[in-house]
């Protein structure tokens, strides 16, 4: 047998080869036009292939031919800033090769192998690395120091190594046993990149969104999920954590998801800031856009194209957050893959290891030590879109039984245009026992007693609101109604957040924890009057509580937001009668 | 290949026809099959393998038998495409219907079409004004969007596409939509008005229909969007044309891909559709926009009726998991035999934020649209409530919104089939319809907008 075949069949995107030496997950290319495939069942002599492209006008007979490589992605310097379609091919490149639509059978690299980079040795001749060792360095965005490391499973005594201006394939350092390091390697990337091991995470990822900061947090190396229906936000909660966490790092995967949301983000980050180094944000940022109309099997691809790169930054010492948008349309592919192979179907059409490819993938999250002992971590956040909103289908149902965060979209709240519209009641975060103490050490020792304070008056106001859909608000006892006036004020001046408005989009986890304060003494202070004899209707109509509100909007509102407290609560006093 | 007709069919079921040994043929080929009679019949390799074909036929199996010749005719389906089409009514399968000569090609286009870049895409921010009040001003729809009307049977959503394709133009520009206008699944009544419709206002000089009706194959119905789209793509991208497509009914195209999936013996997703109906709507639906370096744009209108009325129906669904937007056909509206009855509660515009404001349409559009949204929401609520505890038990507020509510409905949505209302008429109606409620109460309205354009200021 050798590495070529013929093509048997085709059925869509599945194609079958005979005659051809093959093992699982090889790297194939297929007929006269060697469009990209990857092999995904045996069965005795034929293989069965997932194409990367389309597979119209191909005939049986075309040649297969196997590059008896898995599919890899390139690691190197010139991955930031690049936008990717599902197999790493730039869409930069591909628009420059064949115009403005997308044809097929073109490879393209991905990234320039020409350009030169300074390489920065921290290793001497004589030294001794190991696996994942950090042999030099590379600037390579004014924000991203890029760390030469050497690849796993590759050690030895460094016969010879120097710093000076080359390309990635250029050999930057020689061991002992004779292999040549260069700037560029490969991982397959349906296998997770190695570590020592896994800490529990510790660090929040900060959002600058209130509502997941500060009742639902996610830790760095963490992972949520975001189920929602279509018009409910989950797309604009996705950029606003791409453009506003803290993290160092970003991976944006657009998956099966709208060509003009793409183009939105193409247009918009490089003109965007990022807030916690005040530099443009595509310098930390690597894209993924496989549209909707894309291959399918690009798109299944596409996750782990991804999360590669993530694990890459990761290994590097760097905190990375990954935001797949949507996990959804990844598995459809999967289904609809599975469905050509004539598998034998799970739950809704779904192949039956549909959720353990899910848990597989959320497990590649985490917070590690490094093989080089650094501490990196990656961040995954999957959004969801579950048919008709009903998250009790298999990718949601998969996706909740494997990640600790669950941000609940709801429909009804968008409808409202309550954004973001993360449903406070039945979302959650299992993170707060292991962040608490960052929050103690980091914002303020009652941090998390505030927390559950704003929590609880919100499952309150739940339950009051039951009996005010039968009663109307009017016939609560006035301790009640100042009660529902203190969660409307967490509703409206808290939870809700503009992402579109310059200064409201990120809030400082400071700031947020001001606010949270603020609400609180408002409670405080109009539960005093209220006692001394005050009307309900005047404390809450006190127009320093309104400039309270509206503050939010102004820039240097952290700096405002105690004297306006102060201003509320001694107007509030006022209402008193005969103050 | 082409030329060399086989006789080894070996199955025929329902749409599809399977046969034995042939020469190498490749997918997605363009079949010819000859009956007895010496009639034809036109298919698509749907499987190829050494040892069998899969063929799907366009136009209904009836009378394939054993002996009918199936020749492979080498390419592709492909359809000719030039300036021509403007101004034609073609079947569903692409042929001429209206008794005219073949299409002379200018050149022939692979009718699967190539997925756009995102790379090379263009952010659509063109307002386009349809003159009607609901969409205009809280739906917005913009050049290069993809915007479906969700109803449902037995509602006017043929009549809002007519008066849409008839109104639709740029803010401040006498440019002209070419309409493309893709009917799958429809009765010969429903055509017989969109096409009288179209030729009544002179419209139809300016569009390509491509018709596939209710008791044509329903197999064709497959290609009939995928023609529509290319003669789009077309128009618009090699003669810089803007497009408006029309296709009606996405839920009889669904039908179709359910049936061809079944006669597949395929394992079907949700409610019987294929797990595959997402990637293939998005084949549809992401043909819509505009790209760099090109002048002409695609804007898609398709329409689907939600079977019983149910927006969670796989159709209303996938499409608006695709789509940039829905607007929403209401029955209770309807009923109250309001016109258009929009329902602008659950209907959205993705694209609305980029093409409204100052430069576009007014600077107080954001803020208006918000503020009739939120006190028409307020104010239907309110309904329910004034049901349980009567309108007596209502404070100020919500009396002026229960109110406004019936106003909005009334004069705000309601408008004549051919009313053209002007951006800025219908800004100025929201400002008047909005002054029966105090302005304390407006808290969505900018002040400065409030002194600006309220009534009470404008003297």
């Amino acid at each position: 047998m050798s590495n070529e075949g013929v093509i048997y069949r085709i059925s869509g995107p599945v194609v079958t080869a005979t005659g051809m030496n093959a093992a699982m997950y090889d790297v194939v290319r297929v007929g006269d036009e060697g469009l990209m495939g990857e092999v995904i069942e045996l069965h005795g002599d034929k293989a069965v292939i997932q194409v990367y492209e389309d597979t119209s006008g191909i005939r049986p007979g075309e040649p297969v031919l196997n590059t008896e490589e898995t599919l890899s992605v390139s690691l190197g310097p010139g991955l930031l800033t690049q936008i990717y379609d599902g197999i790493q091919r730039p869409l930069a490149t591909l628009e420059e090769v064949m115009g403005v639509f997308i044809t097929r059978g073109v490879d393209a690299d991905a990234f320039d192998l020409e350009k030169k980079w300074t390489f920065e040795a921290v290793v001497a001749k004589g030294d001794d690395v190991a696996s994942g060792q950090v042999i030099g360095h590379v600037q390579e965005t004014e924000t991203i120091v890029h760390k030469i490391m050497v690849p796993p499973g590759k050690s030895g005594k460094v016969k010879s190594i120097k710093s000076g201006d080359f390309n990635v394939t250029e050999t930057v350092c020689t061991l002992d046993d004779g292999s040549d390091l260069q700037m560029m390697q490969k991982w397959p990337v349906r296998s997770p990149r190695p570590f020592r091991q896994k800490y529990a995470p510790d660090t929040p990822l900060v959002t600058g969104m209130r509502i997941l900061d500060f009742l639902f947090p996610l830790a760095k190396g963490g992972a949520a999920g975001i189920p929602g229906p279509f018009g409910s936000g989950k797309t604009v909660t996705q950029q606003s954590l791409a453009k506003y966490s803290d993290a160092q790092l970003v991976v944006y995967i657009g998956c099966g998801e709208r060509g003009n949301e793409m183009t939105e983000v193409l247009d918009e980050f490089p003109h965007l800031i990022d807030p916690n180094t005040g530099k443009p944000l595509m310098n930390r940022t690597v894209m993924i856009a496989n549209t909707s109309n894309m291959p399918v099997a690009a798109r299944e691809a596409s996750v782990y194209t991804g999360i590669t790169i993530a694990e890459y930054f990761r290994d590097m010492g760097y905190d990375v957050a990954l935001m797949a948008d949507s996990t959804s349309r990844w598995a459809e592919a999967m289904r609809e893959i599975s469905s050509r192979l004539e598998e034998m179907p799970g739950e809704e059409g779904y192949p039956a290891y549909l959720s353990s490819r899910i848990a597989e993938f959320y497990e590649r999250a985490g917070r590690v030590e490094t093989l080089n002992g650094d501490d990196g971590s990656v961040t995954v956040i999957g959004a969801v879109s579950p048919p008709g909103g009903d998250i009790s289908e298999p990718v949601s149902q998969g996706t909740l039984r494997i990640v600790k965060v669950f941000w609940g979209l709801d429909a009804g709240l968008a409808r409202q245009r309550h954004f973001p519209a993360i449903n406070w009641l039945n979302s959650y975060s299992l993170y707060p026992q292991s962040l608490d103490q960052w929050f103690r050490d980091n914002i303020s020792q009652d941090f998390p007693e505030i927390r559950t304070q704003i929590s609880g008056l919100l499952q309150i106001e739940s339950e009051l609101q039951e009996i005010v859909q039968l009663v109307g608000s009017d016939a609560l006892p006035v301790d009640q109604q100042l009660t529902l006036e203190v969660a409307r004020m967490i509703r409206e001046f808290f939870l809700q957040q503009n992402g579109f408005h310059e200064v409201d989009a990120y809030c400082d986890i400071n700031l947020q924890y001001k606010m949270a304060k603020a609400i609180l003494s408002f409670q405080e202070a109009a539960k005093s009057a209220m006692a001394s004899g005050a009307q309900l209707n005047d404390v809450v109509n006190i127009p320093a509580r309104t400039d309270l509100m509206r503050g939010r909007f102004e820039k240097g509102y952290i700096n405002e937001i105690d004297s306006m407290v102060t201003a509320m609560t001694d107007e509030i006093a006022n209402t008193v009668e005969g103050n | 290949m082409s030329g060399k007709e086989y006789r080894t069919i070996t199955d025929v079921k329902g749409p599809l026809v399977f046969l034995n040994k042939t020469e190498p043929v490749a997918f997605g080929e363009i079949v010819t099959i000859r009956l007895a009679d010496g009639s034809t019949k036109n298919g698509q390799v749907l499987d190829t393998s050494d040892d069998l074909v899969i063929v799907q036929v366009f136009e209904g199996t009836a009378k394939i038998n054993r002996e009918s010749g199936v020749t492979f005719m080498g390419d592709v389906f492909k359809l000719p495409v030039s300036t021509e089409l403007i101004g034609r009514i073609l079947d569903g399968a692409g042929r001429p219907r209206d008794g005219g000569p073949s299409i002379v090609a200018d050149e022939n286009a692979d009718i699967i079409g190539a997925a756009i870049n995102p790379y090379s895409r263009q952010s659509p921010h063109d307002f386009i004004q349809t003159g009607i009040s609901a969409i205009d001003c809280c739906t917005t729809l913009v050049r290069g969007q993809k915007l479906p009307i969700f109803s449902a049977s037995g509602l006017p959503h043929n009549d809002i596409a007519l008066q849409i394709a008839r109104q639709a133009k740029l803010k401040g520009s006498d440019e002209e939509f070419i309409v493309v206008f893709c009917a799958m699944g429809i009765t010969a009544e429903e055509y017989n008005f969109f096409r009288s419709d179209l030729e009544r206002t002179g419209a139809l000089e300016n569009a390509v229909l491509f018709v596939n009706l209710a008791d044509d194959p329903a197999v064709e119905r497959i290609i009939t969007p995928r023609l529509a789209l290319t003669a789009a793509e077309y128009l618009a991208f090699e003669k810089d044309y803007h497009v408006l497509v029309i296709y009606t009914d996405m839920t009889n195209y669904c039908d179709a891909l359910r049936q061809i999936g079944a006669a597949r013996e395929e394992v079907p997703g949700r409610r019987g559709y294929p797990g595959y109906m997402y990637t293939d709507l998005a084949m549809l639906y992401e043909r819509a926009g505009i790209v760099k370096g090109k002048k002409g744009s695609i804007t898609q209108f398709p329409i689907l009726t939600m079977p019983g009325d149910d927006i969670t129906h796989p159709i209303p669904d996938l499409s608006g998991y695709i789509t940039e937007g829905q607007i929403v056909i209401s029955r209770e509206l309807h009923q109250q035999g309001i016109y258009p009855p929009i329902n602008v509660l659950p209907s959205l515009s993705r694209l609305m934020g980029s093409c409204i404001g100052e430069k576009t349409t007014r600077e107080d559009h954001k803020s208006v649209s918000d503020q009739m949204y939120a006190a028409y929401a307020q104010g239907r609520e309110l309904r329910g409530l004034v049901a349980i505890v009567g309108e007596d038990a209502l404070n100020e507020r919500d009396k002026q919104l229960l109110d406004f509510s019936g106003v909005f409905e009334d004069k705000f949505l309601r408008q004549t089939r051919d009313e053209d209302r002007s951006i800025e008429e219908t800004l100025d109606l929201c400002w008047n319809l909005m002054s029966s409620i105090d302005t304390k109460y407006l808290v969505r309205l900018d002040q400065k907008w409030i002194e600006k354009y309220h009534p009470e200021n404008k003297e």
